[in-house]
């Protein structure tokens, strides 16, 4: 068992990140200034651009399923209870009693429980619920007619709110946990490089290596 | 080879010269002279004249148009009578009040001054069955120069013209040529028209706020459609005429025409936007697509007339009958304290009629709309909660076919009987009379007067209160750049503040948003929290740095 360097992120993998980092925070930029939290913009732009960084991501998240699926990579986000415990004790009580991070990564598994378990929760309630009340308002001249009192446009509007505030609250949460551990800078590189520092058992350093020497670097 | 190259270009020759051999044949005859009628009304041997009256005119109209004078008087512009037909109410000039000089009955000969036909001198009863007494000159007259007297029941000024008589248009009345205004009939200008319609209530724009003199040659900015810089339209380009029954109306409002798309361009006779626009008028682009998202719910007129009262006509916004009939010395008076955009002083004081105020550029006052006004007629009786609506307009935003439409918020005090809690008539107008308030200046005798007149119970006791009535906006539209732009509504005390039942981002965050607001409060307490201990902890002297992210 050892540590190396190995390349977790492919490219699609951190331009997917990366791209929907930029959207989402696009959309809340625009978003709130469609609700009026500020008018750094005109109104009418920021309609514009809301829906059309919209339409742009969720293409992005069409082409993110295809690959999470063809790929094999939604098996990173399967919940598992195992270690969940330790992680939610460590963050509690371990972190500010200089305690290590009780997760170590390996392979199969880059994402610790509780983070497994948020991006899973971000993926199947969250991210439905944000565009599926988004493309319901955007394409509301299309069931206006069944919805003579209005209040079908409210109910799509109070759950798209919810749901990009409770989007909103992950973002902060997401970043501010990157300060943990080895800090800022050394969490956000291996989503720009690609490589991170994985447990492997000897089998799996000399299946990379023989695989593709690129995946893991020799140093360590 | 050279053969075949002396073809081509022989060929080439032909082409070349086909064009002309085309033009030629095209050649058409000169243009017309005169206008796209096929009679010429200065030839007619019926139209010489010499006339000596109104009625003798309609006369010699009738001889050839045989129909036009019934036709007219089937019509609202003649009976001033309204069934409403889905409010069963009895509405028209005729008998309901309104906020502006109250009631026409009474103050016959003056209020009937624009009626669209001659001598109808008491409106108890239907005007005179008689098709000559039609006026056809108040609507086809083209030379420019024919008039109606504003106190002869609709007669023009015929020689001689008493001393200091005005038309209805407030000018100095001169004496018209019947027979120049016989043979210059045409199709009705923006002026015949608006002789009347611009000056309701007792002057250039009083009543309306969207109509005045300003449509007469209105700017581009003024009047998009009117403006001879644009389409140049008559009134009647949009109120197109059924024998001579003129679409529109102020009772009963298309408010919301969800046209047919393959009726565009035909022939219907409804005055609104739609029957030309459609109802998705605008271009299929992101904004325009969002934009015509908006008109189920959104009259055309709420965005495209953003202000009332404009190319520098002023209205009056509000009329205080309370304080009529103060004297100096004796004598009545007149105050001018509001200057209009042309530096023209505006009455805010007349004895006769009391004070005003008045707005130019105003921003329309907006509610949901059906298309159905209801009128507190005379008799009515209602205890007061809150200003007196004169008019209610039907609608709200659970109401399919009602859309959010501008109006004027006409604001006033009349004369309202406190033990019938009815409206009251006034008898202003007659100058013989010793009741006529205009000229004595005496409430109860005028009132007393009316409401006998009228045939209406009276208490015997009177009081002012204040009273709203609306008046649908739809002219003065202005070129699109000028539209409203979203921020407009789409914000905080927007202007659809007041505007019940619909969601409408931008106006404040609504309950899931209030609630997303708090759990993002939360999230940034906890992490700041969280960060907070790791740094006493740090400082503490245990390291605050664990293994790995989260």
């Amino acid at each position: 068992m050892a540590e190396r360097e190995v390349k977790v992120y492919t490219r699609f993998n951190r331009l997917w990140h990366w791209s929907q980092a930029g959207s989402i925070l696009l959309l809340f930029f625009t978003g709130a200034r469609v609700m009026g939290l500020h008018t750094l913009m005109p109104f009418q732009l920021a309609v514009v651009l809301h829906s059309a960084v919209a339409l742009a991501l969720l293409l992005l998240w069409a082409f993110a399923t295809f690959w999470l699926f063809t790929t094999g990579a939604w098996k990173q986000f399967l919940p598992s209870q195992m270690g969940l415990w330790k992680v939610l004790r460590f963050y509690a009580y371990g972190v500010f009693h200089g305690e290590q991070h009780p997760y170590r990564k390996i392979l199969r598994r880059r994402h610790n429980p509780l983070q497994a378990l948020a991006y899973l929760a971000l993926k199947t309630v969250l991210f439905p619920a944000i565009w599926i009340s988004g493309l319901a308002y955007l394409g509301y001249a299309l069931w206006d007619d069944a919805d003579t009192s209005g209040w079908g446009l409210w109910v799509v509007a109070n759950i798209h709110l919810l749901a990009a505030f409770a989007i909103a609250s992950f973002v902060v949460v997401h970043v501010y946990l990157l300060t943990i551990g080895h800090g800022f800078r050394e969490h956000v590189r291996p989503m720009i490089t690609g490589f991170e520092r994985v447990t492997l058992t000897p089998e799996q350093e000399a299946y990379l290596r023989q695989e593709d020497p690129s995946l893991v670097k020799t140093d360590s | 080879m050279p053969g075949l190259v002396r073809t081509l270009r022989r060929a080439w020759g032909l082409v070349a010269v086909l064009p002309l051999i085309g033009a030629a044949l095209a050649e058409e005859a000169p243009a017309l002279p005169g206008s796209d009628s096929t009679a010429d009304h200065s030839k007619l041997e019926a139209l010489k004249g010499p006339f000596t009256s109104g009625p003798e005119v309609t006369k010699a109209c009738l001889s050839c148009h045989t129909e036009a004078g019934d036709q007219v008087m089937h019509t609202i512009h003649w009976t001033w009578d309204y069934s409403h037909p889905v409010t069963g109410q009895i509405l028209g000039k005729k008998n309901v009040i309104n906020s502006f000089c109250g009631n026409v009955s009474v103050n016959e000969t003056r209020c009937t001054s624009c009626h669209a036909g001659y001598g109808w001198e008491d409106t108890r009863v239907a005007a005179p069955a008689d098709p000559t007494r039609v006026d056809c000159l108040a609507c086809h007259d083209r030379s420019g120069q024919y008039s109606k007297l504003d106190n002869k029941a609709g007669n023009p000024p015929l020689f001689p013209v008493a001393p200091k008589a005005k038309t209805i248009t407030g000018k100095d009345a001169v004496v018209v040529d019947l027979a120049k205004a016989a043979r210059s009939v045409g199709m009705p200008g923006r002026d015949n028209c608006g002789s009347c319609h611009f000056y309701g209530g007792g002057g250039d724009n009083v009543k309306h706020g969207d109509l005045s003199s300003a449509l007469i040659s209105p700017a581009l900015s003024t009047d998009v459609h009117m403006s001879p810089d644009g389409e140049n339209f008559t009134c009647e380009s949009c109120h197109v005429s059924n024998r001579h029954a003129l679409a529109g109306s102020r009772y009963n409002v298309v408010a919301k025409d969800e046209a047919d798309p393959h009726l565009l361009g035909q022939r219907r006779d409804v005055a609104t936007c739609e029957s030309c626009h459609s109802n998705r008028p605008h271009s299929v682009t992101p904004v325009g697509m969002k934009l015509n998202d908006h008109t189920d719910r959104v009259a055309c007129q709420t965005c495209h007339i953003p202000e009332f009262a404009r190319g520098g006509v002023a209205t009056k916004t509000l009329w205080d009958w309370s304080t009529a009939g103060k004297l100096r010395n004796g004598k009545p008076f007149a105050e001018e304290d509001f200057t209009q955009s042309d530096g023209k002083h505006l009455h805010t004081y007349l004895s006769t009629k009391g004070s005003f105020e008045w707005g130019e550029n105003v921003v329309p006052y907006y509610a949901w709309f059906n298309g159905q006004v209801e009128y507190t007629l005379p008799g009515e009786t209602f205890d007061l909660d809150g200003p007196l609506e004169v008019n209610r307009i039907g609608g709200s935003a659970s109401d399919p076919g009602a859309r959010i439409w501008p109006f004027k918020r006409m604001v006033g005090k009349q004369a309202f009987d406190p033990e019938l809690k009815t409206l009251l008539f006034n008898h202003v107008y007659g100058p013989e009379t010793d009741t006529a308030f205009w000229t004595n200046f005496d409430w109860d005798k005028s009132i007393a007067a009316a409401m006998s007149y009228v045939g209406q119970p009276y208490s015997g006791k009177f009081e002012f209160v204040d009273t709203v009535m609306y008046w649908p906006i739809a002219h003065m539209v202005a070129p699109a750049d000028q539209a409203l732009a979203c921020e407009s509504c789409h914000a905080r005390a927007g202007r659809l503040a007041g505007i019940q039942g619909i969601h409408i981002p931008g106006t404040g965050l609504p309950p899931g948003g209030l609630a997303g607001l708090v759990l993002l409060g939360l999230a940034a307490l906890g992490v700041v929290g969280h960060g907070f201990l790791r740094v006493v902890a740090r400082a503490g002297g245990q390291s605050g740095k664990g293994g790995d992210h989260g």
